[in-house]
Parts: structure tokens; C-alpha cells; sequence
């Protein structure tokens, strides 16, 4: 026998299950607890950049609108900038970059307000075009789920994006690509994810 | 100086696979096509961080966190305490801990359970907390029933307390259940069973802790947590380029 190697091996995931709102979001749930429920303000006042709205479905194999979802987000500010210690730079006060946002249980939309990132460092002093990552839990999926949103006017930096770029099926880097519309002088991007299925979206093993 | 680099991949064979035809649930909300393979960016290795002016205090007592003044939660008293270490066994300070659960009968406080066990008036079921210097939490709560849930006709889940948990890092993002001790239900549960590895499952039932109880008035369970583990770059750091 070898020495052994003392890893711990990681705690295995189980699913968000149904009620995940009791713990993460329990004013959708249906009652009010906390004295702040946190990820519903992304970016803060004081962020620069162009604001934004992200709305979007997750869908399931069979078509249908997955209406007790839970997605987080995490983004860099408009300067690319990560609000973390080993992030160099600083953020403006109060951003954060995470959100958690759930579904309306009755359409299965969800949406958040924040920020556009900036453009971000990749490996190899590449550059990453900017995007918002997502990482998505519900009933059903037993291990969180990543993915990556891009933005459809971005079409240079993500052409260019060494992330995009992995992805062998040049078809379905598309399912990564929110679409850019203006809805009452506000912009708004629109992202469906498909779990499964025709246009599956792209997740990804970070 | 050594500087912390990239995690250490997720072992998806030790982790439940999306696909588990016994879950039915997991039948059309699992991907079919491979997840691709993604080394660490930045926005990988960077997560939020939580600071004690995120919660209050009290809001790791789900016996009382919810409970009107002079009142409390109905069941078992049980103290779940343990902590949250990385895979090379460092502990993670100052992390956030967000718990949520069924009350003593097995209902849960939520508009979408209409499980006939009642509500309990003054019981939450959610509770969170930030890990200490050592990586060490607790919560205070009341140990969930077991209820009924529809999957095959006559399923039962295990009690168990859904934990969330975030480490430093996105990649590190971790959702799982914790179960108790002896329980029976747990050999016979399609959520348990996800998990191919018994070794892995072991994991997830937190052990009867009479050391850590308090005589006379909760009993103990401890439940550590591990997330991803990172490497140290020795010889170089592709990952910020050069």
C-alpha cells in the first residue's frame, strides 16, 4: 500500500428540492423572516455602467416552463472587476455582483436589474468577453447546474471569447447569447435556458 | 509565497449524475448532452462575499427566529453544529450557511405544500449563519418529520435539513441534504439513492453528538461540510496569464 493522500473528498450535492424558497428566498415562499433577504440588489447605487434588466425561462425536456427554479448570478462590475480579495481593483461601494433570483411559480419568469460587466481577464492574458455566470438549482437537478451568459452586442468580444471558443459545436455557443431588446426605455436581455433537448443549453464543469 | 490557484476538479462520479430514472423529477430537468469542461477563470475562483451585517444573530435559532415573544417551536430539540473545511482539510472562515426544513410533523412553511400535517404557528423552517474564524457553525433548530412526497406512489422522504453553502469561490457553490443517524428511511429514498457511492451517502447523515448536547434540554447532531479544495501554484499561474 502507498501512503494515502489526506484529501477530504467533497460533501455531495442533493437537490434544491421544492421548497428551496423557505431557505433562500422565503418571502416567496410566503412569509417574512429575515430582516433582509440577500441577492436581490445586484449592483447596488453606486454602480457605474450601463443598467440593465435579465429576464429570461428555464425550460425542461418536455417543453414545459421549470416554475420553482433558483438562479444565482455572479458578474463583474462595468470595469470587470470582481467584488473578492483576489480580484485586484476595487468595486463601487455597496456592488456586490451576486443575485439570487427565483421564478413566478405561476409563468416561470424570472428577471433581475443590474449592471452590464466588463470585459474580464481569462487564462493566458486572454480576455473574456463579459458575461454574467449562472449557476441554476431546482427540484429534479441534483447537482447545481453552471452556465454563462453573454450578450448578443457583443459580438467582436465574443467572437473572440476563449470560452465560446471551447465549445466544439459552433451551434450551440448560441444558446449562450442573451437577446438585446429596449421595453419602456429600458434595456432588457433575454436568456432561455433549455435543461434539456433540442438548443440544450451549454453548461458547463467549472 | 505559494498563491492559491486553481480547484480541484469535481469528482462527478462520486457526485449524483443529472439523470436518475428513479427520481423522477430528474427525467426531464437533466441535461443529456456533456457538460463542458471549463479550467478555473476569474470568475470561477471568485465568489460574494457575506459579513455579519448581511444577518442577525438570532437568525441561526429556528427554535425561536420565528416564534412569537414567549413561545417556540414544536418537536425535538436539536442543536446541528459542525464545520466547514475544504479538501485539504483548511477550514473556511466566515462563510455563509443558510439552512431550510420541514417542521417537527414533516410540513413545510411554503404556499406550494399541502402535505396534511399542520403548520406549526410559531416555526420558520430557515435559518442562516456565518462560519467562525475555525470554520465552526451551529444552528438550533427542531428535528424534522418525515412526510410523503409523490414519486412513486408510496415514497417517504428521510428527515433532513437542506443545507446551502458558498466558500470563497463561484465554483465552490454547494447545495446538499443532511440526514440523521438511524434513521430507516434513509436506505429507501430515490433522492438518497441519486448518489451511486454508499461511502458518498455516509457523508450526508450527520452522526448523534452527546458530547455536544445540552443535559436537560437539546440533543446533537454534528454535520461537517467539504468544499472544493484549491492547489497552490508552485511553478507558475497560467491561470491570471503571463
Amino acid at each position: 500500500m502507498p501512503q494515502s493522500l489526506e484529501y477530504l473528498k467533497e460533501t455531495p450535492s442533493q437537490t434544491a428540492g421544492p421548497y428551496v424558497h423557505i431557505g433562500l428566498a422565503p418571502g416567496a415562499a410566503g412569509f417574512d423572516i429575515y430582516k433582509q433577504e440577500l441577492g436581490w440588489d445586484i449592483a447596488g447605487p453606486n454602480a457605474r455602467g450601463e443598467r440593465i434588466r435579465v429576464e429570461g425561462l428555464v425550460i425542461d425536456g418536455t417543453g414545459s416552463p421549470v416554475k420553482d427554479v433558483l438562479l444565482e448570478a455572479w458578474q463583474a462590475n462595468a470595469d470587470g472587476i470582481y467584488a473578492h480579495p483576489e480580484h485586484a481593483g476595487a468595486v463601487e461601494e455597496g456592488f456586490r455582483g451576486w443575485g439570487r433570483v427565483i421564478t413566478d411559480f405561476t409563468t416561470g419568469e424570472w428577471g433581475f436589474d443590474t449592471v452590464k460587466p466588463g470585459a474580464v481577464p481569462g487564462r493566458n492574458g486572454a480576455v473574456q468577453a463579459p458575461h454574467i455566470n449562472l449557476w441554476i438549482v431546482a427540484r429534479g437537478i441534483n447537482v447545481g447546474l453552471n452556465t454563462r451568459l453573454y450578450f448578443e452586442d457583443e459580438t467582436e468580444a465574443n467572437a473572440a471569447d476563449p470560452v465560446i471558443n471551447m465549445i466544439e459545436w459552433e451551434n450551440r455557443r448560441q444558446t449562450l447569447i442573451a437577446k438585446r431588446n429596449e421595453k419602456d426605455g429600458k434595456v432588457v436581455y433575454r436568456f432561455v435556458i433549455r435543461l434539456q433537448g433540442e438548443n440544450e443549453t451549454v453548461f458547463f464543469d467549472i | 509565497m505559494l498563491k492559491p490557484g486553481e480547484f480541484y476538479q469535481r469528482d462527478r462520479e462520486w457526485h449524483p449524475p443529472a439523470y436518475v430514472p428513479d427520481y423522477k423529477t430528474s427525467v426531464a430537468r437533466s441535461p443529456r448532452q456533456a457538460l463542458i469542461s471549463l479550467e478555473n477563470t476569474v470568475s470561477e475562483i471568485t465568489g460574494p462575499v457575506f459579513g455579519h451585517n448581511d444577518i442577525d444573530g438570532g437568525d441561526n435559532d429556528l427554535i425561536y427566529n420565528y416564534a412569537k415573544p414567549g413561545e417556540s417551536a414544536i418537536g425535538e430539540r436539536i442543536i446541528l453544529h459542525g464545520r466547514v473545511l475544504d479538501e485539504n482539510g483548511r477550514p473556511l472562515p466566515h462563510t455563509l450557511v443558510e439552512i431550510w426544513q420541514a417542521n417537527a410533523g414533516g410540513r413545510y412553511r411554503h404556499k406550494k405544500d399541502t402535505y396534511l400535517a399542520p403548520i406549526d404557528p410559531n416555526f420558520g423552517g430557515c435559518g442562516r449563519t456565518l462560519t467562525d474564524e475555525n470554520g465552526y457553525y451551529y444552528f438550533r433548530t427542531v428535528k424534522p418529520g418525515a412526510y410523503p412526497w409523490r414519486n412513486w406512489v408510496n415514497n417517504w422522504r428521510p428527515a433532513h435539513i437542506h443545507m446551502s453553502i458558498f466558500g470563497t469561490a463561484f465554483a465552490q457553490r454547494l447545495i446538499t441534504q443532511c440526514y440523521f443517524e438511524g434513521d430507516p428511511l434513509i436506505a429507501k429514498c430515490p433522492i438518497v439513492n441519486t448518489i451511486p457511492d454508499p461511502a458518498a451517502i455516509d457523508r450526508l447523515i450527520a452522526p448523534l453528538d452527546l458530547n455536544a448536547t445540552i443535559p436537560l434540554d437539546t440533543i446533537a447532531y454534528k454535520f461537517d461540510v467539504v468544499l472544493r479544495g484549491r492547489r497552490s501554484t508552485l511553478f507558475e499561474n497560467r491561470l491570471e496569464g503571463n
